[in-house]
């Protein structure tokens, strides 16, 4: 964020991020929420083959904590019934908390990263199944044209998340895990990490600047994750990460020993 | 761009002065209102138990506490303003109500009454909650405690901001006007991304 202060040029984006930066402060020093929507909880769970668990016990024990972070802390109770609107105070419910489950050769850790995804930003998101006479450039259209909608709405400048390839549900869970990438990392591939570059300098030559009030930083970073998709098939996700990013994460290991991190 | 440090309640002059792009700093009262709050002054026809006139309205569904007879602030943040853009003609017309704190910004029809009846919309820096709920400096009162959190909440502040004015009482909009500034770009945009246009 200080990185990104020094690049923005106007004086109504500098005093934004001089807001930002001392609400950060100020979060950090009174150990208090750094905005009141904690959002709905979403682990992603990264379990190393030399390590054994029982998953089912990793599930309950993750939605128990969503569950005590609402009651015994100030996260804040914002899952609700899509139809009935009845709020449980609890954080969870019915397909929640969102918990992505995935293995990594060799590790010999439990790696949990949880990202919490407020509404100002999650609302913003976007999908779309082009078709292959399309091209990449309908993917590329789509994301500056959506981030150009969303204006103001996600809190601005934060991390703007692509998912490329698979299928209706992949593409968009892609688009999840490009937002929880550390800022300003690139994917691995370089046909990707170039489309990265293409689409930040293109974003930010839109001028939407910090909460979309004009200036010259709209976005930290692009970050796009991709998969292989259907010979048909030409889909592209956005998902729009607001300005604190949040995201924490442990690593736990055999012995019981925990490192947190980010 | 100047810089107004505001007391409340506001009154039509003094909004009259304000620009878009400049920086407003609030102390006194100011109220927070939400979906809910507005539903039922418009569709259920109560209207408000405090006078809003002069009145600063907050977008907010604020983290509180009740010990005893008193309200504890725990988190107040701000929430998007375009979801209760129907309300804002009404409560400046009806109940005089001059500004609108929020993110995001508000439409059309928000813009013709603060063109018309003196009022402005400001953008307050979302996300940034911390800050916030130290510059309110007590929860006065809670009015309609039976819809909390989306009650209507009197709360004085101190040095609240800063909030940048974007949309005021002589129709200017810097939601619309960015927007605009960044359609004019897109055909180059998209040139340099190798989109046909």
């Amino acid at each position: 964020m200080r990185k990104a202060y020094d690049r923005e040029t106007t004086p109504t984006g500098k005093e934004i991020f001089r807001t930002f930066l001392r609400n950060v402060e100020v979060a950090d020093g009174q150990d208090v929420l750094i905005c009141q929507d904690t959002g709905l909880p979403i682990y992603m769970v990264k379990i190393g083959s030399k390590f054994s668990v029982d998953g089912a016990r990793v599930s309950a024990a993750l939605k128990e904590g969503a569950n005590r972070a609402t009651l015994e802390h100030p996260f804040r109770g914002s899952s609700t019934h899509p139809v009935t609107r009845v709020n449980p105070q609890t954080s969870v419910g019915e397909g929640l908390p969102i918990i992505y489950w995935d293995f990594v050769p060799e590790n010999d850790f439990l790696d949990i990263l949880m990202v919490p995804k407020g509404s100002g930003s999650e609302n913003m998101s976007a999908m779309k199944m082009f078709i292959p006479a399309d091209g990449v450039a309908a993917l590329k259209k789509f994301v500056v044209d959506t981030v150009l909608q969303s204006g103001s709405n996600p809190c601005p400048p934060g991390v703007i998340g692509v998912g490329i390839g698979g299928t209706a549900d992949l593409v968009s869970k892609l688009a999840k895990e490009a937002i929880a990438r550390p800022v300003g990392s690139h994917n691995h591939d370089p046909l990707f990490a170039k489309m990265e570059d293409e689409l930040y300098e293109a974003i930010n030559s839109l001028g939407l600047g910090p909460m979309g009030l004009g200036g010259s930083v709209s976005t930290l970073a692009v970050h796009i994750e991709w998969a292989y998709t259907h010979i048909t098939q030409n889909p592209v996700a956005v998902n729009t990460q607001c300005w604190p990013a949040r995201r924490a994460r442990a690593k736990i290991y055999p012995d019981g020993r925990v490192e947190y991190g980010f | 761009m100047a810089t107004y440090t505001l007391a409340t309640p506001l009154t039509e002059e003094v909004v009259r002065k304000l620009y878009v792009r400049d920086t407003v700093i609030l102390n006194g009262t100011i109220f927070g209102i939400r979906d809910l709050t507005q539903i039922r002054i418009f569709d259920h026809k109560m209207d408000p138990p405090v006078s809003l006139k002069g009145a600063v309205c907050l977008h907010t569904a604020p983290s509180l506490k009740k010990v005893g007879d008193h309200w504890e602030k725990i988190c107040v943040g701000t929430t998007t303003s375009g979801r209760m853009d129907r309300f804002t003609p009404g409560l400046m017309e009806k109940y005089g109500v001059r500004a609108i704190i929020g993110k995001g910004g508000q439409y059309q029809a928000s813009l013709e009454a603060m063109k018309k009846f003196g009022g402005c919309y400001l953008a307050i820096v979302g996300g940034a909650a911390a800050l916030e709920t130290n510059q309110i400096v007590e929860v006065e009162k809670v009015y309609w405690e039976d819809i909390h959190p989306e009650a209507l909440y009197q709360f004085r502040v101190k040095d609240f901001g800063p909030l940048t004015v974007a949309m005021d009482s002589h129709g200017n909009h810097l939601y619309f006007e960015i927007k605009a500034q960044a359609e004019k770009k897109l055909p180059e945009i998209y040139k340099r991304l190798g989109i046909p246009v």
